[in-house]
């Protein structure tokens, strides 16, 4: 983890206000691990004043590029999508705990869940999952066909179900419509899920698969002030039982077990 | 030589430079100490401890502002009992930084309690009373906008401390002279000026406000001119020591800020954009001197309201 000033390489439109930025930089070679996320200081000035946590979607560790995807929904990420190539981006990173990907042997069979702009990390993740011999399948759900990204790039590592809420794409529905024997996706058909997206999402997933003895995570965004665990900013409860009373979403997590946070 | 240029004498403690991180926005120094060695820092004032463990308030706990933003974390802290020993005896490997612990409660009993144990430590060189958190129900605040309140407290506080006592004023109020004033009769050593400012902000998309706790203290450059006015009133005013503090973010603002009346700074939210900005100021410092031809840093002590 360091600050470092990385070079945009690229940064065009994937979907509906949604952007890929290609950086590139000697901090890239640190980021090893999916799931961690880097603090993004958007524009020079004092407005907007803080970083952005954005996840890391793809890594090329040789060449020292970094992929990020991000919707340019705020005053920050607006800013960001305006950055043209050859600008430098001030990046604190990577950041936090990513999903743990050690464990993993071959002939394992994964599910990725992600949602609208939570589904950029589940790329590097599969990449990481499919180099050990990890069959991956994604589940990704977005609002309508036209916020679809990263089916492509993830169809690379195994098969992708598609989910919209209003049905213009894929099946009509959420995530949790697919994770069932339907579509082969039940919890016996398969050994870890890692998940990210939204709160409902995420608090749906839970319910889901509470009950059940699978290893499964979730990766918790919240409004950050430093990003590096220092200010408290960005906690959430941990469940009864666990080590901690409360985590630390940037830096106890943001992934975590899923039996171990309240959301 | 960049030492003894830029030491400073607080209320007693010697500083080897005169800056350091504020309570709240540094945790206990645990995550910046893998940016740097915290024995380049003047001082570290910690996060706010009270007697009993506080698990804060529910999240959204910040809010951006228009160089500013805004928190309501409520006090967060593992209580004085941890504090002292897992995060003070943790600080020990720093053998040349002043610890000035910040701390706050709900009730007289309570200040006096955590200050009796914590001014105790033997690596604590200073009490930092949070007489003005204005996110928390009960305390803080309450304690620092009524001078026979905070006055009271002082003394208590005062009678059972082993180390000299700051105490955190809050800008949240008609008068802080008088507020100052009352404190530094009270037998205070030193103030800390300003805690945050309170504020609100309120989502468009929802109607309501983004913070859980609705308002929180808004920090950062936006609330810079507030804090060198008061400080500038208060400096005329008493005859102990400030640590100024609200929106820096350079050795420009230090300047500043000693110009108002300072004679230390505390750097908050700065922190958290560039966790390097600390020692980045401190090493800048002493350019400024150079530019301004000035020897010494405490030259510049008020060097903006003496004739």
């Amino acid at each position: 983890m360091d600050k470092g000033h990385l070079k945009v390489l690229e940064n065009e439109p994937v979907a509906d206000r949604v952007f890929r930025i290609r950086l590139q930089g000697d901090l890239v070679q640190q980021m090893e691990n999916p799931g961690q996320f880097v603090h993004v200081k958007c524009g020079p000035g004092i407005d907007p004043l803080l970083r952005r946590p954005i996840s890391i979607s793809d890594v090329n560790l040789e060449e020292g590029i970094l992929d990020m995807i991000y919707r340019a929904e705020g005053s920050g990420t607006k800013i960001l999508s305006e950055a043209v190539p050859g600008a430098l981006v001030d990046v604190l990173g990577p950041l936090g705990q990513g999903f743990p990907v050690e464990g993993r042997k071959t002939g394992d069979h994964a599910v990725l869940v992600g949602g609208g702009v939570g589904v950029p990390p589940l790329l590097y993740l599969a990449k990481q999952l499919v180099d050990k011999g990890v069959k991956v399948t994604s589940v990704i759900g977005f609002g309508t066909a036209n916020q679809v990204f990263l089916e492509k790039e993830l169809g690379q590592y195994g098969k992708v179900h598609v989910a919209t809420i209003d049905g213009s794409k894929g099946i009509q529905g959420v995530v949790t419509d697919i994770l069932n024997e339907q579509f082969g996706l039940s919890p016996s058909e398969w050994d870890v899920l890692y998940s990210c997206g939204p709160l409902p999402m995420l608090k749906a997933l839970q319910v889901k698969f509470q009950e059940t003895d699978k290893e499964a995570y979730l990766s918790l965004e919240q409004r950050m002030g430093c990003g590096v665990g220092a200010c408290l900013a960005c906690v959430c409860s941990a469940a009864e039982g666990s080590e901690k009373s409360y985590y630390k979403i940037c830096s106890d997590g943001p992934v975590f077990p899923l039996r171990e946070v309240v959301l | 030589m960049t030492a003894s240029r830029l030491a400073v004498n607080l209320a007693g403690l010697q500083l080897k430079n005169p800056v350091m991180p504020a309570s709240g926005c540094f945790g206990f120094g645990r995550e910046y100490s893998q940016f740097y060695d915290l024995n380049r820092l003047g001082a570290i004032a910690v996060k706010a401890t009270t007697l009993e463990v506080r698990m804060g308030n529910p999240t959204p706990r910040v809010a951006e502002t228009p160089g500013g933003m805004l928190n309501a974390i409520g006090l967060q802290n593992p209580g004085v009992e941890k504090v002292m020993s897992e995060e003070l005896v943790w600080l020990k490997q720093f053998r040349d930084l002043p610890v000035i612990v910040n701390i706050a409660g709900t009730t007289t009993e309570d200040y006096v309690e955590v200050a009796r144990q914590v001014s105790a430590a033997p690596n604590v060189s200073a009490l930092e009373l949070n007489i003005s958190c204005p996110n928390v129900k009960c305390g803080g605040i309450t304690f620092g906008t009524d001078p026979i309140v905070a006055a009271e407290l002082t003394k208590e506080i005062k009678k059972v401390s082993k180390v000299p006592v700051f105490v955190k004023l809050s800008p949240n109020v008609t008068d802080i002279v008088s507020i100052a004033k009352a404190v530094e009769e009270a037998g205070a050593d030193g103030l800390s000026m300003i805690n945050t400012l309170l504020g609100m902000r309120i989502d468009l998309k929802t109607r309501k406000p983004i913070l859980a706790n609705q308002v929180g203290g808004l920090s950062g450059p936006a609330v810079k001119p507030v804090a060198i006015r008061m400080i500038w009133q208060v400096s005329q005013q008493v005859n102990i020591p400030i640590i100024g503090m609200g929106g820096i973010q350079s050795a420009e603002d230090v300047i500043e800020f000693f110009l108002a009346g300072a004679s230390a700074v505390a750097v908050g939210t700065a922190n958290f954009v560039d966790p390097y900005i600390c020692p980045t100021i401190i090493d800048d410092l002493e350019s400024w001197l150079d530019k301004m031809g000035v020897n010494h840093i405490s030259e510049l002590i008020g060097a903006g309201w003496k004739s």
